[in-house]
């Protein structure tokens, strides 16, 4: 059976009822595509062995007739999760050798529907970086080229940037991810595959190493948007370990998926035309309107007057919330621990918390103690909740006009490694069109829309009203329609 | 506001990052820059305005007051630099 590695979930799931080909070929497919992808450095920990014995409880469970949502699939699973008794170590030194003894309720609700593990994906460390440069394993090569004749590396994006390599290469056919400012989304867009960050609070983050609570949430990126409906259904849900989750129940996605968009409104926010994004993406943007207005939704111009401040609120909320979460990496219960010779316990902290950390993550720490040290804290931290507080009320506004929202993903097509490195400002100008809606909670997901002059995918995003992750699929399923992105990276590992 | 050296020592003192003398200095730019750059909310007009606590408006739930997760005490152990007895250990700290 080859090139079982590049179907689709639903494909996959549906292959396997129908008896065409088993669990264990799947498995095989994926774990063989895994190790050919080595040099694309997706993965950090590799299980095919949990993938197989998966495969074989799947093939048994098909001859009993007790099969489950995702039995016979496969998944990576980013290394923000923990996993029992397997490597989670957020892509950081200062967790190097980490096995929990527990298991994240997302990754758990994965396997309790049947779901093997591939491996683990790397990140960007703390997931804090747009370009998986930033991660103690390396950077993720993206499997895609320029057509320019050139050779370089470029990023697959981050945070999630090993979890859209690995579906991007046919390393998995579905994956998890996180999002704190876009880090599902950005990737997603930069590797020409689809993602979705549900409304916060939708999926767990119990077992999810934290960077910046109020924002972090998982979701799923695989191939198309059926298979993230199909993914999300499973990862969503109360958990009452997790004070922010929601106590809803968690709707049929893939069973309500419908690309009709008739009597629906689509809000095109004037303010996120910006200077300096390229026209082929502004091009692009307009043939999505194009596609959801083919679809029978009806465009209508919306402004969200506060977008220009959603990158520096975001920048002073996520390392203030990260500096505090961060604040557990002391060398004393897990990880790594660095005592100076002759040196107390403050000396301990400090030493480890040095050699633990890589730089970014040291200048975010740096930046989130002084906004929420004394006598900043109000002219800093204070002042970012209240303009947050403006940018949630840009959206419910919005909302009172349209059903949802399109965007362009990102300001860019993918770069090439160390391009931007040296300049963090200009970096995190990459997440510009996606913070804004972390900021507000909302539902937000990249389908892929064409591709660019030099070959390179981009993305188009859409954003949903509160719980309105429905909403967001539907008008996906139309642009996927319409778009026809059937464009793969062309191997060359 | 922009921060100096001695500024930059005592937040990585604060954020407990020990901090070489060149680390210091090269840390003192990037943090003006940024902090430079988020000033601009300061054209924000949010009187007002209550700062966001929670994004989805929902009520606390309160847990129900049982002893829970314990009887671990080997697995949360199991992952700790260093432990005696059943205990974390760490460096010396009454002399």
């Amino acid at each position: 059976m080859s090139d079982l590695n590049l179907k689709t979930i639903a494909e996959l799931r549906d292959g396997f009822r129908a008896g065409e080909f088993s669990a264990r070929e799947i498995a095989e497919s994926f774990n063989a595509a895994v190790e050919a992808g080595r040099p694309l450095n997706a993965y950090t920990v590799e299980t095919p062995e949990d993938a197989l014995a998966c495969a074989e409880a799947a093939d048994a469970a098909r001859q009993s007739g007790d099969l489950k949502p995702l039995s016979g699939i496969p998944l990576g699973i980013k290394d923000l999760f923990a996993t029992e008794g397997v490597d989670s170590t957020s892509g950081s030194n200062i967790l190097r050798g980490f096995k929990p003894p527990y298991e994240s309720t997302v990754s758990a609700n994965l396997r309790r529907a049947g779901a093997g593990m591939l491996g683990k994906l790397n990140m960007d460390e703390f997931a804090m970086g747009s370009s998986n440069e930033t991660s103690a394993y390396g950077p993720v090569i993206s499997p895609w080229k320029r057509n320019d004749g050139g050779n370089a590396a470029l990023t697959p994006g981050g945070s999630s940037g090993g979890s859209a390599a690995a579906v991007a290469a046919g390393m998995a056919p579905g994956v998890t991810g996180t999002d704190t400012g876009g880090s599902i989304r950005q990737p997603a867009a930069f590797t020409g595959i689809t993602g979705i960050k549900p409304t916060y609070g939708r999926c767990s983050r119990w077992g999810i190493v934290a960077f910046a609570s109020s924002l972090d949430q998982a979701g799923p990126m695989a191939r198309d948007v059926r298979d993230c409906a199909i993914l999300l259904e499973q990862m969503a849900g109360f958990d009452h370990r997790d004070a922010t989750s929601l106590e809803l129940p968690v709707p049929q996605w893939e069973a309500g998926l419908s690309s009709d968009l008739k009597g629906k409104r689509i809000g095109i926010p004037k303010e996120y035309r910006i200077d300096g994004v390229p026209d082929e993406i502004n091009a692009l943007w307009d043939r999505g309107i194009e596609w959801l207005k083919d679809a029978g939704a009806e465009p209508v111009e919306i402004s969200l007057p506060h977008t220009r401040y959603a990158l520096p609120t975001y920048y002073i909320i996520a390392p203030a919330e990260a500096s505090s979460n961060l604040a557990r990496y002391d060398g004393v219960r897990y990880g790594l621990r660095e005592e100076p010779q002759g040196g107390n316990l403050d000396a301990m902290y400090a030493a480890t918390r040095a050699a633990g950390f890589g730089a970014e993550v040291k200048r975010r720490i740096m930046i989130g103690t002084y906004v929420l040290s004394a006598g900043f804290y109000d002219a800093y931290f204070t002042k970012a909740q209240r303009v947050r507080a403006l940018i949630k009320r840009d959206f419910r506004e919005a909302f009172a006009q349209c059903d949802l929202i399109l965007t362009p993903t990102a300001p860019s097509a993918a770069f090439g490694l160390k391009e931007k490195m040296s300049d963090p400002l200009a970096m995190y100008l990459n997440d510009v069109f996606a913070v804004p809606a972390s900021l507000a909670g909302l539902p937000a997901m990249s389908v892929p829309g064409g591709l660019d002059s030099q070959g390179l995918p981009l993305g188009l995003h859409l954003i949903g009203n509160e719980l309105d992750e429905q909403g967001v699929l539907n008008a996906g399923l139309a642009i996927e329609e319409r778009a026809g992105f059937t464009a793969r990276a062309e191997r060359w590992w | 506001m922009s921060v100096g050296s001695e500024q930059v020592r005592h937040i990585a003192k604060l954020a407990r990052l020990a901090m070489s003398d060149a680390e210091v200095e090269a840390m003192v730019p990037e943090l003006n820059a940024i902090l430079g750059w988020v000033e601009q909310l300061g054209e924000v007009d949010t009187s007002g305005v209550e700062p966001l606590t929670a994004v989805i408006d929902q009520k606390l739930r309160l847990r129900d007051d049982i002893v829970n997760d314990g009887d671990c005490r080997d697995a949360v152990l199991r992952n700790a630099p260093d432990a005696q007895h059943g205990f974390f250990a760490v460096p010396k700290v009454i002399e």
